[in-house]
């Protein structure tokens, strides 16, 4: 016999296999998602999930399809909150620190609780990013967001109607368009392609008869990592 | 967690993990190659495909489980709707929310056209975002796009379309350096030399990621763009057949509500499938790295529209899909892994072959260790081979693998594996799709006018097997290609006056005649993983 464990989801009982993911669970319960589940990797953040064990006054924010069931786990799945985007022309934007001001004015309201932060199922100091932001401090929050999935938790406790998965989006790409250094050799190819560099080699490399280019292929000098 | 067999051999991968640092196992000679893959490539199981009876590739093979789906029962046989009542108009209807998608609907946008984009699940739950490795672009001074595509055309074994393999490589820097101009986060060192790694097949190190999200950063970014040019999106709406007008082009689709069922119709100059793969068919029931929605819903549709498919029987096995614990069956893990020094060890804790090979020759050598070789090594749902992945720190020093791949090293800490200090236990799975739609250097099928199809659902580019990092590539490349030439096309073209659905009618009677049978409705949209003994009517 499997062991099994009890789940309530949205508060109906189901006994379920132990070691499953909360996403799995469910699908073996019966329901079969459309909202709520997308990558199923981790990824995309479409399965928010808010559980609470029987018992136990602690709220806890997960990943459905990265979380295993336990043991009278209360199970609400959040597959959609209302963030709210500005919209903007990275084009005419710059990474000064009125950017955050007229997009995102709301982020100066924040009051410190930190609900966020707990609320993160990627683990990121999301109140920490938040506060880079208001300093203007772009890379900072780039990087403290990079493995934010956009799943929301953060926007749903937070007291301030702060969208956070929007703040850190506007400061990830201000920092790889303005602030991360330029790559000249990207652009210096990408030119000398532009101006018909190069292809003459491809065409001629394209246009060999197939035993002289698998030739070419068993071959070719293999470059050490 | 681990069985007693399993610590046993994980002791004896450690025992050897010293000698084996710096070691360069001998790669397969090109005879090895042809006889692996022969032997123990899933494709190469006869009894896994059948042959199509009706359509452009009559006669030709394709696994059985796509051949039921392309000779499927369409959703719309039976159901009256009435195709002038028209929800959307668009000059391009771009169906499909993942890169190339967003990708097309960026450029015909820029081009001045009026863009709908429909999409089966959240713009961005798709293959683009789960793509952990990186993408490719011959940008490195010891590097070119004429060693880029000698690269891709062995690698997809000399049957890559040059004209499109040409243009893969040729404006690979050029969209390396779209994206960076839109804020990709490329990993880069202070003076802007972006990191390039080795990736399986490649011979030049030309992979450039943004740590292990590289497709998340990609898609997020590009999802915003889409997001702040105002363009139509619509959610949770799946196309499940394509219109056609009076002359056999291509001029819409008919949609369906993901959570309410209702049928709409959308009518448009030019249509463009960005539908992605089809991970979640499980061919030959092997587990998947796929997104939910991954259901080769675009070939379908293409298909009953008359397009011809091209390769649809080459399917990509990706060979590190995580083989325990249970729960993560069949999750990626990503090349990277490999390229950044991590061996593929047997039972005994020898390397049995060159962490490096193309993923096909490597996918038949895992099958063949774990098979003949019989020096695979045990867990609850099959064989697995390890994944040495504390030999990166040792390599390139501490802190790497935490700072390349979080992601990865995040997931197994979730499920009580430190891969810093344990090795992965790993098994192909199924990743993806090689061939698709066969289409021309515009990016439109080579039989359905006005009918453009991009990314994965497409085929040619890679031919028989793509190397990794060259999927990315060609959604970013060929969504805007297919978004610049669907703009070009439906400036010429009239807005269709007369929507038709004759098409799947003839195949319906094609598919009858031939006396073969349905075996399923089709596109599929979602895999059915609910497990109910009395399922009863609602
Ligand atoms: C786990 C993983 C890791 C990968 N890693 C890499 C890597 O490191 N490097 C690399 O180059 N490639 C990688 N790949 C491959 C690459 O990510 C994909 O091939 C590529 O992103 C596909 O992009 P796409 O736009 O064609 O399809 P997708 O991104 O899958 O988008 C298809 C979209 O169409 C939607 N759709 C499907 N059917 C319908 C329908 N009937 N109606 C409406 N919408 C529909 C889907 O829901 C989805 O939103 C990886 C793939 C996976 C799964
Ligand atoms: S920062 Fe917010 S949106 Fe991002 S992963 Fe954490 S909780 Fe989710
Ligand atoms: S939840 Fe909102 S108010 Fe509280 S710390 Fe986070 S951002 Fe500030
Ligand atoms: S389904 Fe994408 S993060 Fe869970």
């Amino acid at each position: 016999m499997k062991e099994m464990v009890n789940i309530y989801v949205m508060g109906k009982l189901y006994s379920v296999p132990a070691g499953l993911t909360i996403m799995n669970a469910m699908e073996i319960a019966g329901y079969k998602h459309i909202r709520g589940c997308g990558c199923r990797a981790g990824f995309c953040g479409a399965c928010a999930t808010i559980y609470r064990i029987q018992g136990d006054n602690e709220l806890h924010f997960a990943l459905a399809c990265q979380t295993a069931v336990a043991d009278n786990m209360f199970i609400a799945t959040i597959p959609f909150f209302p963030t709210q985007k500005a919209i903007y022309d990275i084009n005419e934007v710059k990474p000064t620190e009125q950017i955050m001001m007229q997009l995102y004015p709301e982020i100066y309201s924040c009051i410190g609780c930190n609900a966020c932060t707990k609320a993160c199922p990627q683990s990121l100091n999301v109140m920490q990013y938040i506060a880079q932001a208001q300093r203007g401090d772009y890379a900072t929050c780039a990087e403290e967001s990079f493995d934010c999935v956009a799943c929301g938790m953060c926007s749903n406790r937070c007291p301030a109607g702060i969208s956070h998965p929007l703040v850190a989006l506007l400061a990830r790409r201000l920092n790889g368009k303005y602030i991360m250094p330029k790559s000249e050799h990207l652009e210096d190819r990408a030119n000398a392609i532009s101006n018909g560099e190069y292809l003459d080699a491809l065409e001629a490399i394209a246009g060999k008869p197939l035993s002289e280019i698998t030739e070419l292929y068993n071959h070719r000098e293999i470059e050490k990592k | 967690m681990y069985s007693e067999k399993m610590i046993n051999s994980m002791a004896k991968v450690a025992e050897t993990r010293k000698s084996r640092i710096g070691a360069d196992p001998a790669r397969f000679t090109a005879d090895e190659k042809s006889k692996l893959l022969a032997i123990y490539h899933p494709d190469f199981k006869e009894e896994a495909f059948s042959v199509l009876e009706v359509g452009a590739n009559k006669g030709g093979k394709v696994p059985n489980e796509l051949h039921d789906l392309l000779q499927g029962k369409s959703r719309m046989l039976g159901k009256e709707i009435d195709l002038e009542d028209v929800k959307y108009t668009s000059d391009v209807l771009v169906i499909g929310g993942g890169g190339s998608g967003a990708s097309c609907a960026l450029e015909s946008f820029a081009a001045g056209c009026k863009v709908t984009m429909v999409t089966k699940l959240r713009i961005g739950d798709a293959n683009t975002m789960m793509a952990e490795g990186g993408i490719q672009a011959a940008d490195k001074e010891n590097d070119s796009p004429a060693q880029h595509y000698l690269d891709a055309f062995g690698g997809g074994h000399f049957t890559n379309k040059p004209e499109l393999l040409k243009m893969l490589v040729g404006d690979a820097p050029g969209a390396l350096q779209w994206l960076n101009n839109l804020g990709v986060m490329f990993d880069k060192d202070e003076n802007g030399v972006m990191a390039t790694t080795a990736g399986g097949g490649t011979s030049r190190n030309r992979m450039h990621a943004c740590a292990d999200y590289s497709g998340a950063e990609i898609m997020r970014v590009l999802r915003d763009e889409v997001k702040n040019d105002g363009i139509e999106v619509v959610e949770f709406t799946s196309a499940i057949e394509i219109l056609l007008d009076e002359k056999g082009n291509a001029a819409g689709a008919v949609l369906i509500n993901m959570e309410t069922g209702e049928l709409m119709v959308a009518k448009a100059k030019c249509v463009v499938l960005c539908t992605g793969g089809a991970g979640r068919i499980h061919y030959q029931d092997f587990p998947t790295t796929n997104h939910y929605g991954a259901t080769a819903d675009g070939l379908v549709m293409a298909y009953r529209a008359g397009a011809e498919l091209r390769d649809a029987d080459a399917i990509q096995y990706h060979p590190t899909g995580v083989a325990f614990p249970a729960q993560m069956l069949g999750a990626l893990v990503t090349e990277k892994v490999r390229s950044l020094g991590a061996m593929l060890v047997n039972v005994d804790g020898e390397a049995f072959m060159n962490p490096l090979e193309c993923r096909d020759i490597t996918s038949a050598s895992i099958i063949r260790e774990c098979s003949d070789k019989n020096k695979g090594i045990e867990t609850p749902l099959g064989t697995a081979v390890w994944l040495d992945s504390p030999m990166i720190d040792m390599i390139h020093g501490e802190g790497t693998l935490l700072k390349k791949l979080p992601g990865m090293l995040r997931m197994y800490q979730k499920m009580g594996i430190d891969m810093r200090e344990d090795p992965i236990l790993i098994y192909p799975t199924l990743h993806y799709q090689n061939g698709g739609v066969d289409v021309n250097a515009d990016s439109m099928s080579t039989l359905v006018n006005n009918l453009f199809v991009a990314g994965e659902a497409a085929g040619g580019v890679h031919g028989r097997n793509r190397l990794m990092g060259n999927s990315l590539l060609d959604v970013i490349v060929f969504g805007r290609n297919a978004g610049k030439c669907a703009a070009a096309r439906a400036k010429e073209t009239e807005m269709p006056s007369k929507l038709s659905i004759d098409h799947i009618n003839k195949f319906d009677a094609a598919v009858k005649a031939s006396g073969a049978e349905y075996k399923a409705v089709s596109p599929m949209l979602l895999p059915e993983y609910t497990n109910i003994k009395n399922k009863g009517t609602l």
